[in-house]
């Protein structure tokens, strides 16, 4: 993965509707055949960021490379990305072989050979056959596919895709992540996806630029963005993330002494750790999954705190349990895998909680 | 029913609304020169007496190039207006789109003297031409605000989607933006026309010495003895209403179903 050539580059790109700071300085680059996210909360400039790459927007300042050319004066009709919207932008007034074809109009070939191509792009999608119908007699999922079968057949060297799975249902939006995986593997080309769906972006995405008010915060692969966030917002973004203030007793070696509320004296690895200290509190995270009720006879691999049950959700495969551990005045959640025989626990019950220091991140 | 008094009301309502229109025809036919009942006979001498009476010819011949000139102007005009109001934003916008609308609430004598009053300062001489200017005038703010529905319609992403897969601006206009908005671009025309052909205030002010079928129609009902002739033309006019808006209609009957909207009611 790491040792492909960069597809995108952004250098400082800035962007200002009047004297709103839109984009502020983004740096990144973003490799050829990756499956790449852009993902944040509305308003946070991902997909002005995606419409840069598209042509679409001007940047106030700064440059976007794509493949090594710089992209000032190139026109979104000269440039080598193509775009599935939000809307899916279907021509309603075309069929599905007219708007799958549309972009081949000016590109040389004989009619048949175009006709070929569009068949091979409709059968990639799984389309085949529908070629003949009128555009807005599709479902939403099948609009998606035309959607994507127009923009991959100029094969550009960058497909983006605007929050393209957010007016499909659960069951469909789901079935359609695994097809998009995929399709991008099938292809090889690069795509870059716009999402507020953290869900989304972690099962779909090769690596993903968290980006709040107009800058990336954090760039990272799935899994380091999960275990590893580098500060709060991202922590708070993706998934759940439970809290407990802590303040730094020492730094020795690569190593770090903090005194957690609940937890007491912890001792980390620095590599745990992100930010800069901005004053002597700190705070530490960890996932719900890596804390583990104990029950009766079973004793902890590594740490055990405490605490009390304080709310109980039951989902069927697992039960979510906020636990008021001794000492703090906060609860914190642990997600626990229902086993057969194992009775859900009842609000007010003592317990215990196994847990490690190796699964906590510290955020100062 | 929970109201039968509102019921009779509306059944009134439509009788006073269209009984006149009824009567055209009947009296277009009546062999008499008086308007009244009982009728004496059916005769076609008054379409006759039409189709020979020259000046009338010269009348619907005016009227009818003038109301075409009119409605392509005025919509051709509209298009540009309406597709930079929804589209795009400048300084002074507001402003801008309020002064050409303003000819749809100032009343059309003024609008009518102050342009003879105007025309007549520059030394242009009253004409077929100058009517035609006065009706684009009062046209435009209608073709806008029927276009700017349209372009408001249009979703902006398809003609980025058509410009994204390389066309050029001006081809993703032909290809994408005017077929979608076609349906709003004949109803400005139809609406501009419409407007254009029944006028009377600018065209009686700004025609010189050339009748329109509004103000030749006026001059003649001094006669008596025209009015069975009059009537015979508001046949013919009423009968080509209803052609057109049939066909208008068919057409946006058409375009809804290719593009697969719902329908939200039209002209019938």
């Amino acid at each position: 993965m790491t040792n492909r050539p960069t597809m995108i580059e952004f250098q400082e790109v800035h962007k200002y509707y009047g004297d709103y700071h839109a984009l502020r300085g983004i740096t990144a680059s973003i490799r050829a055949g990756e499956f790449f996210s852009l993902l944040g909360p509305s308003g946070c400039g991902k997909t002005t960021l995606l419409r840069t790459i598209a042509g679409f927007e001007d940047i106030s300042s700064g440059a976007v490379m794509i493949d090594g050319k710089h992209m000032e004066h190139v026109p979104a009709n000269q440039r080598p990305t193509n775009m599935v919207f939000q809307s899916y932008a279907i021509f309603p007034h075309l069929t599905v072989e007219q708007n799958v074809g549309f972009g081949l109009r000016r590109a040389a070939g004989t009619p048949a050979e175009k006709a070929r191509r569009v068949e091979e792009a409709l059968e990639m999608v799984g389309l085949k056959g529908y070629g003949r119908r009128a555009a807005h007699a599709l479902s939403g999922g099948q609009r998606q596919r035309v959607a994507l079968a127009r923009a991959l057949i100029l094969k550009p060297k960058v497909l983006l895709l605007d929050e393209p799975l957010s007016a499909l249902d659960k069951k469909m939006r789901e079935q359609m992540q695994v097809e998009l995986i995929k399709l991008q593997r099938q292809v090889g080309i690069t795509f870059v996806l716009v999402t507020h769906d953290q869900e989304e972006a972690l099962v779909m995405s090769d690596r993903i630029a968290v980006m709040f008010e107009g800058e990336i915060l954090q760039l990272a692969d799935p899994e380091t963005l999960y275990r590893r966030p580098n500060s709060r917002r991202v922590a708070e973004f993706i998934g759940v993330m439970n809290f407990l203030p802590a303040s730094v007793l020492g730094e020795s070696g690569g190593h770090v002494q903090l005194e957690v509320a609940g937890l007491g004296r912890v001792d980390i690895e620095a590599a745990q750790g992100s930010g800069r200290a901005t004053d002597g509190t700190v705070s530490v995270g960890f996932r719900p999954e890596t804390l583990t009720i104990l029950y009766e006879g079973q004793t902890a691999m590594d740490r055990e705190t405490p605490g009390t049950v304080d709310e109980v959700v039951y989902y069927g495969d697992m039960t979510y349990y906020d636990v008021r551990l001794d000492g703090v005045d906060r609860v914190v959640r642990i997600s626990m895998r229902n086993v057969f025989g194992r009775p859900v626990l009842d609000i007010g019950t003592r317990t215990r909680v196994a847990w490690s220091a190796g699964a906590l991140v510290l955020f100062r | 029913m929970k109201f039968p008094a509102l019921r009779t009301y509306a059944y009134i309502y439509l009788l006073f609304l269209y009984a006149p229109i009824i009567l055209l025809p009947i009296f277009a036919f009546n062999d008499g020169t008086i308007i009244a009942f009982p009728l004496k006979g059916f005769t076609i001498e008054w379409f006759r007496q039409m189709a020979d009476n020259s000046t009338l010819r010269k009348a619907v011949q005016n009227s009818l190039i003038i109301a075409l000139s009119a409605s392509i102007f005025a919509t051709t005009l509209g298009v540009f207006a309406a597709r930079a109001a929804t589209r795009f934003s400048f300084p002074g916008k507001g402003g801008i789109i309020g002064l050409i609308m303003l000819p749809l609430v100032l009343p059309e004598i003024i609008v009518a003297v102050s342009l003879l009053v105007v025309l007549l300062g520059i030394g242009v001489k009253l004409s077929v031409f100058t009517v035609i200017l006065g009706h684009v005038l009062i046209c435009t703010p209608y073709a806008i605000a029927i276009l700017n529905t349209a372009f408001n319609a249009l979703d902006r992403s398809l003609e980025e989607a058509a410009y994204d897969l390389g066309e050029t601006k001006l081809s993703t206009f032909r290809l994408i933006t005017l077929p979608l908005v076609m349906p709003g671009i004949i109803s400005s025309l139809l609406m501009s026309f419409t407007i254009s052909l029944d006028e009377f205030i600018i065209a009686f002010f700004l025609a010189g010495a050339e009748p329109t079928l509004p103000t030749y129609i006026f001059s003649q009902l001094r006669f008596p003895k025209q009015i069975p002739m009059i009537m015979a033309l508001g046949t013919c006019l009423v009968a080509a209403s209803i052609i057109l808006l049939t066909i208008a209609e068919y057409f946006r009957r058409r375009g809804i179903a290719k593009t697969g909207g719902t329908d939200t009611g039209g002209f019938l």
